[in-house]
């Protein structure tokens, strides 16, 4: 039994999706799990072109891989410095 | 414990939900019958080469301008949450030195990206145009062509944190596309069928730049409301985090 190619290729960009996932939410650094979950987008971006979607691909590439994650980058530096400051003060 | 059973027990409840769309999956053999109306007269009614855009523009044009409001009431949001106050400093020195140290290490960017932006940027923007210019003929359309020029306003706020973006020029021509977009659509319900009917600009021919009646203008509305709406919140969060470290105290 021989799998097509675009099937293989679907199953393993899910895999990137899911690893991706699971990474953003194990990662105790916040910058890294910010990252992977901006690679998480990044895959799901991929299987919206293989399953014929590029309208969304489009959106889900710009919109989910990249504002979103420099949103995130934004608000974790601006929680961590008060964070790191609380810290210190204790 | 009690939230870790409760997790296990969300997870299960979606374990089952998943199941059962799974197992009763069928291939559909045929269209439905709504998309088979949208694909037989798609393109004799709208004219639009790409039938996504003459369903999201016009069959169901009014979930998109939906989807144009709940982006404005969000941008909206940051911009009420992350409004300068003027009146309230931070007293804590400590706080600001160790801002202004980490904000020292990460501000500088290097000669290469600053010069790869300053190249790219044009073409992004220009990208973007073209994305949401040719939303009746390729993929793409008013959101993705907005997206793609935020990602260039986010380009540009990387590489150079010290530009400066027009807030009022922001705030005039998001203001001004959305009132255009409504005002087109009540044009397509005065002179042709409905709301954001697209027809009561000829259709030209098939498969053309200008052509599909109103959808390359509705288009550029909302890819230029987008691409502001974006851009703003991302220089709202880049003007929060400056402002701390600006703020002396």
């Amino acid at each position: 039994m021989s799998i097509p190619v675009l099937t293989l290729l679907t199953i393993v960009l899910c895999g990137g999706i899911l690893v991706g996932g699971l990474l953003a939410v194990l990662l105790d650094n916040m910058l890294s799990a910010v990252i992977s979950a901006g690679l998480a987008s990044l895959f799901a971006s991929v299987v919206y072109v293989v399953l014929a979607a590029p309208d969304v691909a489009m959106t889900e590439a710009s919109i989910g891989s990249g504002l979103t994650t420099m949103i995130f980058l934004y608000a974790i530096r601006k929680t961590q410095d008060k964070n790191a400051s609380s810290v210190e003060e204790e | 414990m009690i939230k870790r059973i409760f997790i296990f027990m969300m997870l299960g409840l979606m374990a089952i939900i998943f199941f059962n769309l799974v197992a009763n999956y069928t291939e559909n053999t045929s269209l439905s019958k709504l998309a088979q109306y949208y694909v037989e007269n798609g393109p004799q009614e709208i004219g639009a080469a790409n039938l996504v855009t003459a369903v999201v523009v016009t069959y169901r044009g009014l979930d998109t301008l939906g989807e144009v409001t709940v982006l404005f009431i969000s941008a909206a949001g940051v911009g009420l949450l992350l409004r300068r106050k003027k009146g309230k400093q931070n007293n804590n020195q400590q706080q600001n030195k160790s801002v202004k140290e980490v904000a020292n290490i990460h501000k500088s960017s290097s000669e290469i990206v600053e010069t790869a932006t300053e190249l790219l940027l044009p073409m992004i923007i220009l990208f973007g145009v073209y994305v949401f210019l040719n939303g009746h003929l390729s993929p793409g359309g008013g959101f993705q062509g907005g997206a793609i020029i935020a990602s260039g306003t986010m380009f540009l706020l990387l590489a150079l944190p010290e530009s400066h973006i027009s807030r009022l020029l922001i705030a005039i021509t998001e203001s001004l596309s959305g009132f255009s977009y409504v005002i087109i659509g009540v044009l397509g319900m005065v002179m042709a069928g409905g709301f954001l009917d697209n027809r009561f600009i000829s259709s030209g021919t098939y498969g053309n730049l200008f052509s599909a009646g109103a959808i390359p203008l509705i288009y550029t509305f909302i890819g230029l409301k987008v691409g502001f709406e974006l851009s703003a919140v991302l220089d709202r969060f880049r003007k929060e985090i400056n402002n701390e470290e600006d703020d002396p105290v």
